[in-house]
């Protein structure tokens, strides 16, 4: 830490703030940097010893013009790690710096404790610092071009990940079985004259056709279909050790990186809720209220047509918290439809606290929204739905339903936002050739990109690759053969046809 | 700290250079992109960077907003959530601008002619000095010296700190007188602005003004812009008007030219500046006494004061393009007289090589 005494003196007075709030987050460590370190270590993704590529060039190129030219500016970066890296910008004043401090602790307790980031690597600042050797000795060994040609098409892939993994197991090895043990059908024990009774024959076929199934199934490559697609490849492929060690790498800082997607509201809100707890109850000094108060409205701004999460999440916190404050959930709550009872609605019961700390634990921005966001709410904080009117092309309210708004929402979040595609043919045709799946749920692929997303898995697959899924609510096999693509409409009956 | 970014910017810069190599051409013709914000600045939009991946496809035309939903949120709301045109907005400065251009036009840099006797003086506050002007006085290293003397002293209480300067203890700040070589151009741009030149062929010349003014900005530390405009009457106008007014009416070139000469006679002196005078026409001239009195004032007048002097025809329906022939016949060598014939947005670009090839 490199913190001037005064700042260190705030620090240490929100940290004691924070630790009596309740707040539980692993050690700490800030630095104080300038904007252009700050810019440097924004475009690594927060890790200073990251792999060098392009696009971390271009991610800096962006945050230092829009730094030089007033446009945005970073205030706060923070890592999650143990200990928490924390980054601070040198030029901010000392309000910034005190309200920075008090979110980032925020942050901090949000990292050590939601269920989401308890499979990360805390661990992760090493890691990387490992992931950079590696790139680097690679580069070295067998060349730049080839090197950056493979993350590229990597990286293109980065998002075929299958978030619920690190929670669950997917799938049992399954274990070899002789072919004597499948082919005999279990029979419960009898006596011959009662065979008939205790081993019906309906009994034994379904019994066979279970059998033959499960043949079918352990046949089939992979059993079940894998939306974990890096790993598919990491087994399968035929690649280099280099490749494999880069898919590797990239796949490991996908994982670690997708619970900030998954919890980005909740994270901001929950961050933003104590920094403005804590400041407005103990830290603030009457000369620095103004300021505070810029900044935060300058944070929770809502531009319109846009969704801010930093508004969206601590509104979200502070309802949940009046509401079991007040005992405004439940049967009664629900069933209440007399107006004025329900504007005076008090229980007292004080649970808002506890709430939001078990909230902070167990949910991630989906169940959030789902469970949390309700009519009233969307009411008081103005939530609209819009569509573009297509006789004018300009966008207009569609709506102020919370059904509606929380459905526009999620779509926008599940799955972090990004397309479900998954293995379910390894072996397709029989010819070793990769088809794959987009579940469609009604927004379609675009489709350039995903022509050239099979091009990158072609070449790293090395045989044909086919990918289904739905245009103009039909049915669509796009498939690339050699860099070619071609797409044919998948008919009901399941023949194809081309187009 | 080495910036180890640095090296991944370079990297970055160097495949945005192939791209905007290959795709120049199609930025110029189109013209969409060059919003020049505030000071510096362009936006161009540059496909491709973006590595491709699944993603959705832009048909999701809804979303979620907060507020009343009313006002300027009709026009910007949407821009938020929509995940765009796959296209990345590369930010790159005028000065990079130009190199790129020249690079791909393999544009000479330009020789001024010899004036490197013209100096400009300029103060630079690059020092500090015991004496000066009170105005000038540094604070920081008064204060600093008064505090170091107080100390030695021993009259600085801790306890009490008040520090006083003395005389003795002003710093100043002192300047240097820097001599450096001026070179200035002007660029006199004229316009046909009769009936006959429609929308089309102003955005074309509004776009090869914007390139040629990108180049020769590079070039030169200090550009000042003239515009005229003539019908059968030439008037000088701002840029504004110079690249939106229409007008109708016969067209007399000699109208132009007699109002350009007559500038830089006025006010832009050859010993003093770099002339490039552009003129941009259809071709078509009242007649042909007034096309020989084009002739003469330029040789008489203009020619003899100038770098070098373009002249582009935009090709129109209308124009017959018999001007540029009569330049051509009059000046068949002159190395002053440059001119190009452009007869769609895709030909900008070798007229800019055309006119600024020659690097005079």
């Amino acid at each position: 830490m490199n913190l001037t005494l005064d700042l260190e003196r705030a620090r240490a007075q929100i940290e004691a703030y924070a630790r009596e709030y309740g707040l539980d987050f692993f050690p700490t460590v800030f630095e104080l940097i300038d904007n252009k370190e700050l810019n440097e270590i924004a475009a690594y993704g927060g890790f200073p010893t990251r792999y060098p590529h392009w696009r971390f060039g271009m991610e800096y190129d962006r945050l230092q013009k829009g730094y030089s030219y007033g446009l945005s500016k970073i205030y706060e970066l923070v890592i999650n790690n143990n200990p928490c890296y924390a980054y601070l910008m040198k030029s901010n004043s000392l309000v910034d710096q005190k309200l920075v401090i008090a979110h980032v602790y925020g942050h901090c307790d949000f990292f050590k404790n939601n269920v989401y980031f308890e499979h990360t690597d805390r661990k992760m600042m090493d890691r990387m610092a490992n992931h950079g050797t590696i790139i680097r000795q690679e580069v070295e060994r067998v060349g730049l071009s080839l090197v950056e040609e493979f993350l590229d098409r990597c990286l293109a892939l980065d998002n075929l990940i299958d978030l619920h993994a690190p929670a669950m197991i997917r799938s049992q090895p399954s274990k070899p079985e002789d072919d004597s043990a499948r082919r005999s059908i279990p029979r419960l024990p009898a006596k011959a004259y009662m065979d008939r009774f205790i081993n019906p024959s309906e009994y034994l076929k379904a019994e066979e056709r279970k059998q033959v199934d499960a043949v079918h199934r352990a046949q089939r490559f992979p059993p079940t279909p894998q939306r974990d697609v890096l790993k598919f490849l990491l087994d399968h492929a035929p690649l280099k050790r280099w490749q494999q060690q880069i898919l590797s790498l990239v796949r490991e800082e996908a994982y670690y990186f997708a619970p900030q997607a998954q919890t980005k509201i909740m994270n901001e809100g929950w961050a933003s809720y104590w920094h403005s707890t804590m400041m407005t109850q103990r830290v603030l000094k009457d000369s620095e209220v103004i300021d505070f108060a810029d900044h935060h409205a300058g944070t929770l701004a809502s531009m319109p047509g846009r969704l801010n999460p930093y508004k969206l999440g601590i509104e979200l916190m502070r309802d949940i918290e009046l509401r079991w404050n007040q005992g405004r959930y439940g049967k009664d709550w629900e069933n209440c439809d007399n107006y004025e009872q329900r504007k005076r609605w008090d229980l007292k019961l004080g649970q808002g606290r506890k709430k939001i700390f078990e909230v902070r634990q167990v949910y991630c921005d989906v169940t959030f929204i789902d469970t949390f966001l309700h009519q009233e709410f969307c009411d008081a904080q103005k939530f609209y739905v819009y569509r573009t009117n297509p006789r004018t092309g300009r966008p207009e309210i569609a709506s102020r339903d919370h059904q509606l708004v929380k459905e526009q929402i999620l779509w926008g979040i599940s799955n972090m936002g990004q397309p479900l595609i998954e293995v379910t043919d390894g072996n397709s045709n029989n010819r070793g050739e990769l088809y794959l799946s987009h579940r469609f749920e009604g927004l379609e692929l675009d489709l350039a990109q995903a022509a050239e997303t099979l091009r990158s898995l072609e070449v790293l697959w090395g045989r044909p690759i086919h990918l289904e899924s739905k245009v103009d609510d039909k049915g669509m096999l796009i498939s690339c053969v050699k860099g070619e693509i071609s797409s044919n409409e998948i008919k009901p009956s399941g023949t194809t046809q081309r187009t | 700290m080495i910036q180890k970014i640095e090296r991944d910017r370079t990297r970055f810069r160097e495949i945005v250079r192939g791209k905007i190599k290959q795709d120049l051409k199609r930025f110029i013709t189109q013209g969409e992109m060059f919003g020049r914000q505030g000071k510096k600045i362009v936006s161009i939009p540059l496909p491709g960077i973006e590595l491709p991946r699944f993603r959705f496809g832009s048909n999701q035309k809804s979303g979620v907003g907060q507020g009343d939903g009313e006002g300027e949120g009709s026009g910007e709301g949407q821009a938020g959530d929509q995940p765009g045109n796959h296209l990345l907005e590369v930010e790159l400065s005028l000065d990079e601008m130009a190199e790129i251009l020249g690079e791909e036009l393999k544009l000479p840099r330009i020789e001024p002619r010899g004036r490197d006797e013209i100096l400009a003086s300029k103060g630079l506050y690059t020092g500090i000095s015991r004496t000066g002007p009170e105005s000038l006085r540094h604070f920081r290293r008064t204060i600093r010296a008064a505090l170091r003397r107080q100390l030695i002293t021993g009259t600085y209480e801790p306890d009490d700190p008040v520090i006083i300067p003395i005389r003795a203890d002003r710093y100043y700040r002192s300047w240097r007188k820097k001599d450096s070589p001026q070179n200035s151009a002007v660029i006199i741009y004229m316009m046909d602005v009769s009936g006959s030149m429609g929308k089309e062929q102003k955005e074309i010349v509004r776009i090869e003004a914007f390139w040629l003014n990108t180049w020769l900005r590079s070039q030169y530390r200090k550009i000042t812009l003239r515009y005229i405009v003539h019908d059968a009457v030439a008037r000088e106008v701002d840029e504004h008007t110079f690249f939106h007014l229409r007008e109708s009416g016969g067209t007399k070139i000699s109208s132009a030219y007699e109002l350009c000469a007559q500038m830089i006679e006025e006010r832009f002196p050859p010993s003093l500046w770099n002339v490039y005078p552009f003129h941009f026409s259809d071709g078509d001239n009242w007649s042909g006494r007034d096309t020989d009195r084009c002739l003469q004032l330029l040789s008489d007048r203009i020619l003899p004061s100038c770098n070098v002097f373009c002249y582009g025809q935009v090709k129109s329906a209308y124009g017959s393009g018999q001007f540029k022939k009569d330049l051509d016949q009059r000046f068949p060598v002159d190395p002053r007289v440059i001119t190009s014939e452009i007869a769609d947005r895709d030909a900008i670009l070798d007229s800019i090589r055309v006119f600024l090839g020659t690097g005079r």
